[in-house]
């Protein structure tokens, strides 16, 4: 059962736009979420009284959307600004194992942008070690998607079966994940690393190209974790698969494995 | 060099382009429509972005390490880019 109360900021900056949907999700699960603009964490706020303090909470999300319009690259403008005026803060929160950091989609690019992830030992915003780029298809990939744990380093999901499969739903057009491969980078390293979270498949479970893996992916990498396992980022949406009226409506017949939904992911996260 | 009071406006063009090998999906497709639009002779599409950035108060070779800060902080990802600079004319 999920920790009742567990403090969830879910950061904001214009262009954001998945934060209410993901404050919803939480809400219902028992935690104590709030969306938090990025001006509230770095005090550029007039009102005292909506001052917040990243170290106050136990989980950070970054949430999906087209933060900053996504302008000069997906996830760069809100990473830039936080590394500037809160990349202390930051710090600091990764360094505590008991603290958890993710991102969906843009947020998955802003850590991704930020270095946190894939990351190196010691959790330091570096220069970034990869990035999310546009589709192999150059198009805005929209439609229902499936992922696989891969059994990896993810500390919320010590207990969940390798091979669990989710329906979580893809929406973007940058998404293909390409590695330095220098450094502890390559796909090969983070597989030994156990840093792979969730592979594009089909429904039935089975490793799957184009246009199951939406974006082109090498490996069919649908998310990542950091080497410590608890910083992740994964580009389809559990927000949008709260409901398992969305799930039956989609699959529409019987697969192979059960196949779960955003709420078992998000409750694992708490 | 630094502050250079009374120094005319100084002008840089960032070019920021894919790194050969990065696959340029965007360039691919530009150039699969334009064939289908019944373009001749056209060998390859290369998409690059230009950022023109303008400097006040300080001389050029300090408006050039003001550049390459901005390309370091946002403007381009060294994964998958590679950047050139130029000063312009002012």
């Amino acid at each position: 059962m999920p920790k009742a109360g567990k403090k969830v900021a879910i950061l904001s900056i214009e262009g954001t736009n998945c934060d209410a949907e993901l404050n919803s999700c939480f809400q219902q699960l028992g935690a104590d979420p709030e969306v938090v603009d990025l001006k509230q964490l770095t005090g550029e706020v007039d009102d005292p009284s909506l001052r917040r303090r990243l170290a106050d909470y136990d989980v950070l999300m970054f949430p999906g959307g087209f933060s900053a319009g996504d302008y000069v690259r997906a996830g760069a403008i809100m990473a830039a600004r936080i590394r500037s005026a809160l990349g202390k803060e930051l710090f600091e929160f990764v360094e505590d194992p008991a603290h958890l950091v993710g991102g969906i989609c843009n947020g998955f690019q802003v850590l991704v942008e930020l270095g946190l992830l894939p990351g190196r030992p010691g959790n330091r915003l570096s220069a970034p070690q990869a990035c999310l780029t546009t589709n192999d298809s150059a198009r805005f990939e929209c439609r229902p998607t499936f992922v696989s744990w891969e059994g990896g380093n993810f500390r919320p999901f010590s207990a969940t079966p390798k091979g669990s499969v989710y329906f979580f739903p893809s929406a973007h057009g940058e998404g293909k994940l390409v590695l330095s491969g220098t450094e502890g980078t390559s796909l090969k390293d983070l597989e030994a690393a156990g840093q792979i979270l969730f592979r594009w498949v089909d429904p039935d479970g089975e490793p799957a190209g184009y246009p199951w893996n939406p974006n082109g992916s090498e490996g069919n990498v649908a998310g990542i974790t950091n080497p410590e396992g608890n910083v992740f980022g994964l580009m389809p949406h559990p927000e949008r698969a709260f409901s398992l009226t969305a799930r039956d409506r989609v699959l529409g017949r019987p697969t192979r494995h059960p196949v779960l939904t955003g709420r078992e992911f998000l409750a694992a996260l708490l | 060099m630094g502050k250079a009071k009374g120094t005319p406006p100084r002008r840089v063009e960032v070019r920021v382009e894919l790194k050969p090998g990065v696959m340029d999906a965007e360039a691919l497709s530009t150039e699969k429509a334009l064939g289908l639009l019944g373009v001749k002779d056209l060998d390859g599409v290369h998409i690059a972005r230009v950022y023109e950035l303008t400097f006040t108060g300080i001389d050029a070779e300090a408006a050039m390490d003001r550049a390459r800060e901005c390309v370091e902080r946002l403007l381009a990802n060294p994964v998958i880019h590679q950047v050139s600079l130029r000063a312009l004319e002012h």
